[in-house]
């Protein structure tokens, strides 16, 4: 019976989620020695939540990629989404008296939701079709996310609300009026509530939400789409049934992380740096190099790459150089066939157990 | 295990990282260390650098003088890239470096993220250019530039005083925090002025490439002058195409607008008669701006713009500051951020921007100066 909870006789597949969850798990613990300590310094405690962010917006997109098969560049988009949708909901009540702890886990749970709707309504009609729609579809939809969060005026007076898509003139706003969403100016004020022990415990659910998927029946169905659609659909799986829970799981996923990002800084603008293409396609980079299919990996990656550039303020002017440079050569190292064929003969794990293997 | 060999890679990265990090830089006591934040690189990077190497110039001015109050400065600059994220990161390195005090950030979006943690902190902030009012909210930040509301009035009451026009249409970045902001209170102001805005037309970031519609509609709404709250990169993008039209209103602009007569492959007499609300001019006759202007061209090779001058008078400003302080480099970030929030309202100092009547500050921190305009003439600015 012991054996039973032993590593040997566990399931590879439950063995890959618990190094990963240990592994994240462990990162907590020695960040949490060194922030009290006091040996970490400001720049990397400041990170600390953005890592976060990036790492479950990842996974988010790592499941839509390298599970379903789909490519999404709009996955910043479902961020916008949830950042937005959970900064108005604090915003508004802020002057109610409502308990934090409680108003922030509402807000989290909105975010989430109101991303999972918007990846549910996208996925009806383009998971439907065959081929790179999606990515065409999710990219348009990420960008017009942006620009409608930057023409949208909300006030909050003792009318109630006013909305307006043309300018803040129009609202009619009372005297004693607080602007909801601002048009740019996007939404001010929000109050700093995300924590690195939140971020983290959201990298654990969303990790532990993934990996019960992709390893259940309906995880394997959605690989069987991605692998051969015709044999999945002639075995009798609902396509679209299962294509679409993937992809809104996915991006509630993200938008779960966009919620992080809203209560981390006092301002939240739907700039092309934050929310547009661009950070769609960071997320893929950070999915691709960190292997798709990889929830692990996912997370180094986008570990790295983001702090990478900030590590590397010290070079200056050369960084954002260098920093294109390590990209290049981290995706040499993990897919070049010659690398992979260099990695296997000098990987660590034979060097350990070499003369129990034999050859290879 | 393929990966083993990356995962060990990247531990040691990360190790090493953080180690160099962490280790806190060695802090001489009697220097004032000033550190600035703003973009060096990404499309907001004109203004980053200006800010950058204006600042540069008045602390080796200061230094060379003999320091503020005896004690030298040391000065370091991070890049934000015009993102509130990265400027934070680049706060927190400073911080790590050991700053006393904030010069910037030169942007208004990044700033409203940098003031929320410098007011945590109770850290000294002297922004140059980041005119948002949002920024003022904490009361240890002061503004060098005038907040965007007030250049919108400025702006309304100087077309509605001068009399320069009775139907001004309007094209702005409706996705720019600068832009917008200084359109609203256009408006507002415009209706209790003497003209009438006949059109009022946006465009966003993503859409800065060709304006002929909003000038098409300007144009037949019969307006006789537009009133162009942009950057200059995009005005120059609207002179051409207005002038291909055949289209010839009168143009008056904001302090986004200086700068425009150094756009690279722009035909500059396109910009003549184009009127601006700016604090500064690269040809005035005064022997401050002369000076600053054969300095920073001959260190960098460049025409200062607004920015640059902006950047310049903030570091003076903390060093007048300190100086009726009487602040001390011993002192710690908030027992100096408090003395010399107590200065502020007390001092006035000329500076490059600060017209007849100098920069005078509100305890709130907004700057108190003159409005100025300028025409170009002859391919030069030329007061009004």
């Amino acid at each position: 019976m012991k054996k039973l909870f032993g590593t040997k006789n566990m399931k590879k597949t439950t063995k890959d989620s618990f190094i990963t969850y240990a592994m994240v798990i462990l990162v907590f613990l020695i960040v949490q020695i060194m922030v009290g300590t006091g040996s970490m310094s400001s720049l990397l405690q400041g990170l600390l939540v953005p890592l976060c962010i990036y790492s479950i917006a990842a996974i988010g997109l790592n499941l839509c990629v390298g599970y379903l098969g789909e490519l999404s560049l709009g996955h910043a988009g479902f961020m916008c989404v949830g950042a937005f949708s959970s900064a108005f909901f604090t915003k508004y009540m802020m002057d109610t008296g409502m308990n934090e702890i409680l108003r922030f886990i509402i807000a989290l749970i909105i975010g989430t939701l109101t991303a999972a709707f918007f990846g549910f309504l996208i996925g009806i009609p383009v998971l439907r079709l065959r081929g790179d729609y999606l990515a065409i579809v999710t990219l348009a939809f990420g960008e017009i996310i942006k620009n409608v969060m930057n023409v949208l005026y909300i006030v909050k007076d003792k009318d109630g609300l006013h909305f307006s898509m043309s300018d803040a003139a129009s609202l009619n706003m009372a005297e004693e009026g607080t602007f909801l969403i601002n048009g740019p100016k996007g939404i001010i004020g929000t109050p700093h509530q995300s924590t690195f022990t939140i971020g983290v415990i959201l990298i654990l659910v969303s990790l532990f939400v993934v990996y019960n998927l992709v390893n259940s029946r309906s995880g394997r169905a959605i690989m069987a789409i991605r692998d051969n659609r015709i044999a999945a659909e002639s075995v009798g799986i609902p396509i679209t049934k299962f294509k679409l829970m993937a992809f809104t799981l996915s991006a509630a996923i993200a938008g779960m992380g966009g919620v992080l990002y809203a209560h981390n800084l006092s301002t939240l603008t739907a700039l092309p740096a934050n929310f547009g293409y661009n950070m769609s396609i960071m997320l893929l980079v950070f999915v691709v190099l960190g292997g798709m299919g990889s929830f692990r990996g996912s997370i180094i990656a986008a570990v790295l790459l983001t702090m990478l550039p900030e590590v590397l303020r010290g070079l200056s002017d050369y960084r954002m150089l260098i920093y294109a440079v390590v990209l290049i050569a981290m995706m040499l190292f993990n897919w070049a066939p010659k690398a992979i064929e260099w990695r296997q003969r000098h990987s660590l794990k034979d060097m350990f157990t070499k003369k129990t293997k034999g050859v290879q | 295990m393929k990966k083993a060999v990356s995962m060990l890679l990247i531990a040691a990265m990360v190790v090493s990282g953080l180690t160099a990090c962490g280790s806190s830089s060695k802090k001489a006591d009697d220097k004032f260390y000033i550190g600035g934040i703003g973009p060096t690189t990404g499309g907001a990077a004109i203004y980053g650098t200006a800010v950058k190497n204006a600042a540069q110039i008045a602390v080796d001015e200061i230094n060379e003088a003999g320091g503020i109050d005896g004690h030298q400065i040391e000065y370091k600059f991070e890049d934000d890239q015009h993102d509130p994220e990265k400027s934070v990161n680049a706060y927190n390195t400073l911080k790590d470096w050991g700053m006393q005090i904030l010069m910037g950030t030169v942007t208004s979006g990044p700033c409203v993220a940098v003031v929320d943690k410098t007011g945590q902190d109770n850290m000294f902030q002297v922004t140059p250019s980041a005119s948002s009012t949002d920024v003022i909210v904490n009361g240890n930040v002061f503004q060098i530039c005038f907040t965007d509301p007030n250049q919108g009035t400025a702006s309304a009451q100087y077309i509605g005083d001068n009399k320069l026009a009775s139907k001004v249409a309007v094209i702005y970045n409706s996705s720019d925090v600068y832009s917008s902001g200084i359109t609203d209170k256009f408006l507002e102001e415009a209706k209790g002025q003497d003209f009438e805005v006949v059109a009022t037309e946006a465009f966003t970031e993503d859409s800065k490439t060709d304006f002929s519609t909003q000038l098409k509609k300007a144009q037949d709404a019969g307006a006789e002058m537009v009133f162009l709250p942009i950057y200059y990169t995009e005005a120059s993008v609207i002179l051409k195409q207005a002038d291909t039209m055949g289209y010839a209103p009168k143009f008056f602009g904001c302090d986004g607008l200086d700068g425009i007569l150094d756009v690279e492959n722009f035909d500059t007499s396109l910009a003549e008669g184009v009127m601006l609300l700016t604090p500064f001019a690269a040809d005035a006759e005064d022997e401050a701006t002369q000076d600053f202007v054969k300095k920073y061209k001959d260190a960098y090779g460049d025409t200062p713009n607004q920015f640059a001058a902006d950047a310049y008078d903030a570091i003076y400003t903390i060093k007048a500051a300190i100086e009726e302080a009487g602040a001390t480099p011993d002192m710690n970030v908030s027992d100096l951020c408090d003395a010399l929030k107590e200065a502020m309202p007390n001092i006035s100092i000329q500076g490059l921007t600060g017209g007849e009547e100098g920069l005078n500050w509100e305890a709130t921190g907004e700057v108190i100066k003159q409005p100025k305009a300028v025409i170009i003439e002859k391919g030069a600015y030329v007061g009004m």
